[in-house]
């Protein structure tokens, strides 16, 4: 363990966390009063706008210590490893939606499709089940409706995502480099592909919805396919807002070559989005 | 284990530094992790009452057979909330409340790696407390299909449904940033020289506590997500006629209910290995086996999710798979209780209030952990299942296992907070009422299950009344017993004998290096271990 000659920075006192609990509290029961049948969208949107405005406020006054010299290279560190453990949580509720895919898939479908010595659901409930994927289950929720395939949307998704992890690459090389202009550029183009991605993506949903009659009701492969690719879509939605805070700070001329905590954290991110979506093409489109 | 050269440094510098903000925005805007460590603990007090109070209800109503206070639907929603409180709400945060005062002082730190984090890992959870009380007064009630929340019961809830799903949303929350404040403490803000075996035991379990923690609460957070979905938005992941499966969410929930309840146990297991060394004036017999024991739970302890299914179907494969790795948790298991044992065996010993509750909890928590080898065997489980036996196993690990180490570790760093030695004779009287009371408590209804009774209900055969109506004595002694703690605590806070630096009998660790109480900021220079 280095032992620094400058003191590990401690603030003194915050009034962001209470108001963001309290803005994710108003959030939250608004939601729930939502689900309930009450119209309380406006204390969503309130609540969100206070969240929002306290994660700003938060973030700034973070960027502006770190910009004025507070951090020394044990802070830095202290950065890092929480943003790793963070993804790593993330990692855990993707899989967590995965799990649920392969189970359905391998286990839950096959059983009720007759497979094993004691399935009852089978032989009482729906006799003519045959297991198949993608399947809506024996009571056909959602009705009849069509998959989809991988070789479309897909998999111009996954070039623009697999692209946009290089061009990100080529801006954090040249970060290092100082070369600042080819750094604003590609990290400009990281953010054009992150929303040309999800662009395509309200494409297909439209699709899915309007033409394939694929919906989130659409039984076990609806819930799937759109909760998987739908919180995929929230993460690559937040990754391109930060890579966009990136950009503007870049523009502002903040980051050194030997000091960018938060780009690096932002292109961890990005790259951790990235191999969902792999992951995602496999399991969820292809196989 | 540590010798400490420099420990004083911390008092010499202590002037330097900012004192504690005035009045409540000390508290409510404070990165200080001792202010912290203390609101996680005063709010984990509160929920003990409330779930307490919750316990007492369901214990009253079960005095007698036959329907005497509450109607049974208000009783499912006593025995749910219990749980969820209890859980959540007050063993989770007094243990991350322990974290944030001693973890920063035993390791040489300055404070917690990520000082605004730690304010909000604790400010969600009032927030979430209270949302999830707040569902006890909607139409259809609180959550009533226990706290493990299985569909499709669950998802017949009334209002309270997405109330409740979102404050475990949000408990989850806090407990992953605080999971991710512990770690990055532990791994990057050890003073020069505190290598990590020289790191004393409560530190080892927090930080393998808090890798599980990362590892299983959101997948929690997506479970009660789907929850959500199928309940509000016609998604079909536990509807077998849309191709789904309910008992996909018993996986999910067990995947992060086991590895839970080491999360509950092992901060539990350091606060021991802190206790019983200091009253036994002797260092902690087998450190390193303890280390890696506490490795070897946390890894069996994500194996062996589907022993608590064991009656629900399973291939036959699968429940000897789940039966044997769960059996293997006894084995570290054993090595701690051991090498405790081992610890005191010739020991200088004396016992104080907090090695009263660390003996009890020696004694106790074998008998919830030989239960638990008991329910592994799945062909014996079956007979176990869903019965008061089940009941008795996990109180006996959580209460005077888990509570228990809660209590003595309280009593134990009482004076370091607080200045003031608290009072050892009524707190030998609070001992002693808690270990009769929990006894009394649990012990008969082991009986209870074995004869048949099951777990959930609000009446029963008028066979089992004469166990209930002693464990409901038991239940309401060892719940009154706790208001003494508080008293106790309380009178401490205000005075008492000044405690000196040590406050034991030469104890091993920084903490003890630092004055009683410990200056606001502590180790602003690290201290140097050599």
């Amino acid at each position: 363990m280095a032992h620094t000659q400058d003191k590990y920075y401690v603030p003194h006192g915050t009034r962001w966390p209470v108001f963001a609990s309290i803005g994710l509290a108003i959030t939250f029961v608004g939601a729930a009063q939502l689900l309930n049948g009450s119209s309380t969208l406006p204390v969503i949107l309130a609540g969100t706008a206070m969240v929002l405005f306290v994660v700003f406020r938060w973030f700034a006054e973070v960027v502006h210590e770190s910009e004025s010299g507070a951090y020394n290279s044990q802070v830095d560190r202290s950065f890092r490893q929480g943003m790793i453990w963070f993804i790593m949580s993330e990692v855990m509720f993707f899989a967590c939606f995965f799990g649920a895919l392969l189970y359905a898939r391998q286990l839950a479908l096959p059983w009720l499709g007759g497979i094993g010595s004691e399935t009852v659901t089978h032989s009482v409930l729906w006799p003519d089940f045959i297991s198949s994927w993608p399947s809506n289950g024996p009571a056909r929720i959602g009705g009849d409706f069509e998959y989809m395939g991988p070789w479309g949307i897909p998999a111009l998704n996954t070039a623009i995502l697999l692209t946009s992890g290089v061009t990100l690459t080529i801006a954090h090389h040249a970060l290092k480099d100082n070369r600042r202009g080819i750094l604003a550029l590609f990290l400009a183009i990281t953010v054009a592909l992150g929303i040309a991605f999800m662009g395509f993506q309200v494409y297909e949903y439209s699709h899915a919805y309007s033409e394939l009659n694929l919906k989130l009701s659409t039984g076990i492969y609806g819930s799937t396919f759109f909760m998987l690719t739908g919180f995929h879509g929230l993460h690559v939605t937040i990754g391109a807002i930060m890579l966009s805070v990136m950009l503007v700070r870049v523009l502002r001329g903040h980051f050194t070559p030997t000091r960018h905590f938060a780009f690096e954290a932002t292109a961890w991110y990005w790259h951790f989005v990235d191999v969902v979506w792999l992951g995602l093409f496999i399991f969820v489109y292809w196989l | 284990m540590t010798t400490i050269t420099q420990g004083h440094a911390a008092q010499d510098h202590a002037h330097d530094s900012h004192g504690p903000a005035r009045g409540l925005s000390r508290w409510l805007f404070t990165t200080n992790h001792k202010d912290i460590g203390t609101l996680y603990l005063l709010f984990a007090l509160v929920m003990l009452f409330v779930g307490g109070g919750m316990a007492l209800v369901i214990r009253a109503e079960l005095f007698q057979p036959g329907l005497q206070f509450v109607n049974p639907e208000f009783f499912n929603q006593m025995t749910t909330m219990h749980a969820l409180i209890m859980v959540f709400g007050m063993i989770m945060p007094a243990f991350v409340g322990f974290a944030n005062w001693m973890i920063p002082m035993m390791i040489g730190a300055p404070d917690m790696a990520l000082p605004r984090l730690n304010n909000w890992s604790f400010w969600i959870l009032p927030f979430a407390g209270t949302i999830l009380l707040s569902t006890l007064f909607m139409d259809g009630g609180g959550p009533a299909a226990g706290w493990t929340l299985y569909p499709p019961l669950v998802l017949q809830s009334g209002n309270s449904l997405a109330f409740a799903i979102f404050a475990v949303h949000l408990l989850g929350m806090s407990s992953i940033l605080g999971a991710i404040n512990i770690i990055v403490t532990v791994m990057n803000m050890r003073a020069p020289g505190m290598t990590l075996l020289k790191m004393p035991m409560f530190v080892w379990t927090w930080l393998i506590t808090a890798y599980l923690l990362i590892l299983v609460m959101p997948v929690l957070a997506g479970g009660v997500t789907m929850l959500l979905t199928d309940r509000f938005f016609g998604t079909s992941f536990f509807q077998a006629a849309g191709g789904g499966d309910p008992v996909l969410f018993q996986h999910i929930f067990w995947f992060f209910g086991h590895p839970e309840v080491y999360i509950i146990i092992l901060p539990s297991f350091g606060i021991i290995s802190q206790i019983i060394p200091t009253f036994s004036r002797k260092p902690l017999f087998g450190y390193s086996s303890m280390v890696y024991a506490t490795a070897g739970i946390a890894f069996l302890s994500c194996i062996v999710w589907a022993h608590h299914m064991f009656t629900v179907g399973m291939p036959l494969a699968g429940q000897m798979f789940f039966m044997m790795s769960t059996m293997l948790i006894a084995i570290p298991t054993a090595v701690k209780v051991f090498n405790w044992t081992a610890t005191m065996w010739r020991g200088s010993l004396s016992f104080e209030t907090p090695m009263l509750f660390a003996i009890a909890f020696l004694f106790l928590f074998s008998i919830g952990g030989f239960s638990g080898v008991m329910m592994a065997i799945a062909p014996v489980d079956f007979q176990y299942h869903d019965t008061y036996f089940i009941v008795a196993h996990f109180h006996y690990v959580l209460v005077p296992g888990a509570l228990f180490a809660a209590i003595g570790g309280a009593y134990f760093w009482l004076p370091k907070w607080t200045g003031h030695m608290y009072d050892e004779t009524l707190g030998k009287i609070h001992f002693w009422l808690s270990a009769v009371g929990v006894n009394l408590t649990f012990f008969p209804q082991h009986f209870l299950g074995l004869a048949g009774m099951p777990r959930r209900i609000p009446d029963y055969a008028t066979q089992f009344a004469d166990w209930n109506a002693v464990s409901s004595v038991g239940a309401f002694l060892f719940g009154f017993s706790q208001l003494m703690f508080v008293y106790i605590v309380v009178k401490c806070i205000r005075g008492g004998k000044q405690a000196t630096a040590q406050v034991w009998d030469n104890p091993e660790g920084l903490e003890w290096t630092v004055p009683s109480p410990a200056p606001y900021h502590t180790f602003d220079e690290a201290p140097l271990i050599k």
